[in-house]
């Protein structure tokens, strides 16, 4: 198995952007139920973080925001994560990325690929800020997600399970895994609750919102029928593998895809990923509530960017 | 035009050509909303598969389609085998004259060709003198212009010898007609094309520098910003073999490698669409982002073949193109087959008094122009227009040509108003390497615009099915 690293890395690529359309599309959607929930922002000594700055700081982009807004308004994050070319997270830059992408490796992939790719992109061009008030957030954030479905089922359903699948399906992974950790760790940003709040109404929609925005909450109910609380939500999107966005079920896929694509001069990048396998694999909720969640997800997430920048200098953009 | 120029399915007394008769009835047979919504289907399947091209200057960075028209022009058997013969022998005449004016230059010596034409032509490669080439081959792959005039009045009007594009339209629109009209395809023996990438692949495999068992071919394109990236990316897919930009190739030891995953990988022949200037920042022009650093010096190190080679575009120039009858004559000791279309050049003095006083019926062309810029085409110009060329070609008599306008021929089409004749040019590909080979027909382009002779894509024109007759 060989492939042009250039060729590798936009497949990679084609694969992070999509997920990363579909999660900022969670982002959002989680953003808007939360945004709707009362609470109280006269409460004194307390840190709220008002809803809308929540996708800006999971996203890392608070700043790039306030450079060009003086103030936080919804319409304006909307438009920011949805529409900003300058926001290289925003809908619209994630999927003409990976329409540009699949374009210069249409050989690399199978035709009914290109074709979702390229009707992806051709359907964002026709929505506006107009458009999706219109229509309403959520309708269109289920419309990327759709999107996303459907190029996922394509990919998985036509494509040759050789080294160009392996790579798009390394990014794809990559990215969900940091992307969850992120989303996860809103519940920090956002509601770092008044005493009386934990266990209280507010704590539950806001968990379920959260749980929700990465089909979580049906899963949820299933296994644990009860109430919502924070260490079982950790536990379910960080160490069950069964739960197909949690960070454990992410990093399985990652460090099976490294096996088929790693030999032994690829040493470092296995130890890595099998490592960060491990701790999700033998890692016990008690010690991530123990060291904090917020701090661990961080942790996690310093990780994920350290083996992504190996895969990235071993075989995307080699010396 | 004094007489109206030959249609290739109607004869001058109205009746249908014997070779378009089958066709004709179907025309006549099938109802016209079928045939509308064939027309709609084949269009929003080239935009679906993405078969675009860019548009240069257009700032939007537009990609679109080239018309698509569902009238096919065909060529009977016999009219083909002396299209063919004429082709095989003008590229390999033309192949000779490259060989000789990179080596002896015995042409020269002997006159036959003015030394200044091409010795002082900005696409003569100094660089490739004394250089061997695999074969003697420089133009593997060589996409002939050719019109008709009249009742088997072939004329070539331009040789394509860098990196001639347009193939891809000739596969995809027959696959495209025979997706959405399989049962014209019954009513007579058509030639195939399709095994075009086989015999390309073959003959590049066959021009390998080492003459291995296996040797790696890679086609090096300028990257999917080029307005023909479709066709790179759809002939390497078809070829099964790596597509490559310039980033993707690297030079060690005059050996050319392929980054991959798996480490460098040697590559021994390049189909390359990048032109030759941008080939190599060390060689040609620095400021070349496409390029790969090194590749001329593993070139000339005979390590690596390219195809076409480079300094090919010397023997297409319009400036040499008058030449190309006595070229054929001195390698090949044999008559032309096809015709030339008779050529003033402006650097004559003569030539250039009948220029100047003939050009409300000329056309006349820049000699390193293409694409169908920079041409006057005398009847349907202004007197400005006129006066605009004159002066040009008084400022620089070197750098043009002027020919009559032929009548092309014309191939019914449909339009607006329904069908209605339009000119047609044809681009057969010849491919050299281990031997000549070509498929049975080209890439037919149409003037969609009535009574207009350019075909080129960038102004307009459209493409058509091209079928060679059993």
């Amino acid at each position: 198995m060989t492939m042009l690293s250039r060729v590798a890395n936009e497949l990679y690529w084609i694969g992070r952007h999509f997920e990363r359309a579909e999660n900022t599309a969670r982002l959002l959607d989680v953003t808007y139920r939360t945004s709707l929930l009362p609470y109280h922002l006269e409460e004194p000594g307390l840190a709220w973080a008002a809803p809308w700055a929540v996708p800006l700081i999971a996203t890392g982009l608070a700043t790039t925001y306030y450079q060009r807004h003086a103030a936080l308004a919804a319409g304006q994050v909307l438009r920011f994560m949805i529409f900003d070319t300058a926001n290289p997270s925003s809908i619209h830059s994630c999927l003409r990325a990976a329409r540009e992408s699949a374009r210069s490796v249409r050989g690399s992939i199978t035709s009914e690929m290109y074709e979702e790719i390229n009707a992806s992109w051709l359907e964002m061009r026709r929505y506006d800020h107009d458009h999706v008030e219109r229509v309403g957030v959520q309708e269109f954030c289920d419309w990327v997600k759709m999107r996303s479905h459907l190029f996922r089922g394509v990919t998985f359903g036509t494509m040759l399970r050789g080294e160009a699948y392996h790579f798009l399906r390394l990014g794809t992974h990559l990215e969900r895994a940091d992307n969850t950790a992120r989303i996860l760790d809103t519940k920090y940003h956002l509601l770092l609750p008044s005493v009386h709040d934990v266990g209280g109404a507010v704590d539950y929609y806001q968990w379920q919102s959260l749980l929700t925005s990465v089909s979580g909450f049906e899963a949820y109910r299933k296994i644990y029928s009860d109430v919502i609380t924070p260490r079982r939500v950790a536990e379910l999107l960080i160490l069950r593998r069964d739960m197909p966005r949690s960070l454990h079920a992410c990093m399985s896929m990652i460090a099976e895809t490294l096996h088929i694509l790693c030999d032994d001069s690829h040493w470092e990048l296995e130890r890595l990923a099998g490592e960060l396998h491990a701790r999700l694999r033998f890692g016990r909720t008690e010690d991530i509530m123990r060291f904090g969640l917020h701090e661990y997800l961080v942790d996690f997430l310093g990780r994920i960017s350290g083996l992504a920048d190996e895969i990235t200098r071993r075989f995307l953009a080699p010396a | 035009m004094p007489n109206p120029p030959y249609d290739e399915m109607q004869a001058p007394d109205g009746s249908v050509r014997p070779h378009y008769r089958p066709l004709a009835d179907w025309l006549a047979r099938t109802p016209p909303d079928r045939i509308a919504q064939k027309r709609e289907e084949a269009e929003r399947a080239f935009h679906r598969v993405g078969i675009t091209f860019a548009v240069y200057g257009d700032s939007g960075g537009a990609e679109r389609l080239i018309p698509f028209d569902l009238i096919p022009r065909i060529i009977p058997a016999a009219e083909w085998d002396v299209l063919e013969r004429g082709l095989r022998q003008r590229v390999a005449a033309l192949n000779a004259f490259l060989d000789d004016i990179y080596h002896g230059q015995r042409i020269l010596d002997a006159g036959l060709v003015p030394r200044e034409r091409v010795l002082g032509n900005a696409q003569f490669r100094r660089e490739m003198t004394g250089m061997r080439v695999p074969g003697g081959i420089y133009a593997h792959v060589a996409g002939v212009d050719v019109v008709r005039a009249g009742e088997g009045e072939f004329y070539v009007l331009e040789d394509n010898l860098r990196v001639p594009s347009g193939v891809s339209y000739m596969l995809e629109n027959r696959k495209m007609m025979m997706r959405l009209l399989p049962e014209v395809f019954a009513l007579q023996s058509i030639r195939p094309v399709q095994h075009y990438p086989d015999l390309l692949l073959e003959n590049l495999r066959a021009v390998s520098p080492d003459g291995g068992d296996a040797p790696t071919v890679a086609v090096l394109t300028p990257g999917p910003y080029n307005s023909a990236y479709f066709e790179h990316s759809f002939l390497a897919q078809q070829m099964g073999v790596e597509l490559c930009e310039g980033q993707d190739l690297v030079v060690r030891d005059d050996t050319v490698y392929m980054r991959t995953t798996r480490g460098p990988q040697r590559v021994h022949v390049i189909y390359r669409r990048v032109d030759d200037d941008f080939l190599d920042p060390r060689a040609f022009r620095a400021d070349s982002m496409l390029g790969v650093p090194g590749l001329f010096a593993a070139y000339r190190a005979g390590r690596v073949t390219l195809a076409n080679a480079i300094g090919t575009g010397v023997a297409d120039d319009k400036s040499i193109y008058p030449y190309v009858p006595q070229i054929i004559r001195f390698y090949l000791d044999e008559e032309p087959v096809l015709r030339n279309v008779p050529t003033w050049m402006t650097w004559r003095d003569d030539d250039r008094a009948h220029v100047l006083a003939h050009l409300h019926e000329l056309v006349v062309k820049e000699v390193h122009g293409a694409g169908g810029y920079g041409m006057l085409i005398g009847p349907a110009s202004t007197a400005s227009e006129r006066e605009d060329f004159a002066a040009r070609i008084r400022a620089h008599p070197d750098g043009y040509i002027a020919q009559p306008t032929l009548a092309l021929s014309t191939c019914p089409t449909f339009v607006a108003a329904g069908v209605a004749p339009r000119h047609i040019d044809l681009r057969p590909y010849v491919l050299s390497g281990g031997t000549v080979k070509l498929v049975p027909g080209g890439l037919t382009r149409v003037a969609l615009r009535e009574g207009s002779l350019v075909v080129n894509s960038s102004q307009g024109g459209g493409t058509k099915d091209t079928w060679v007759l059993e």
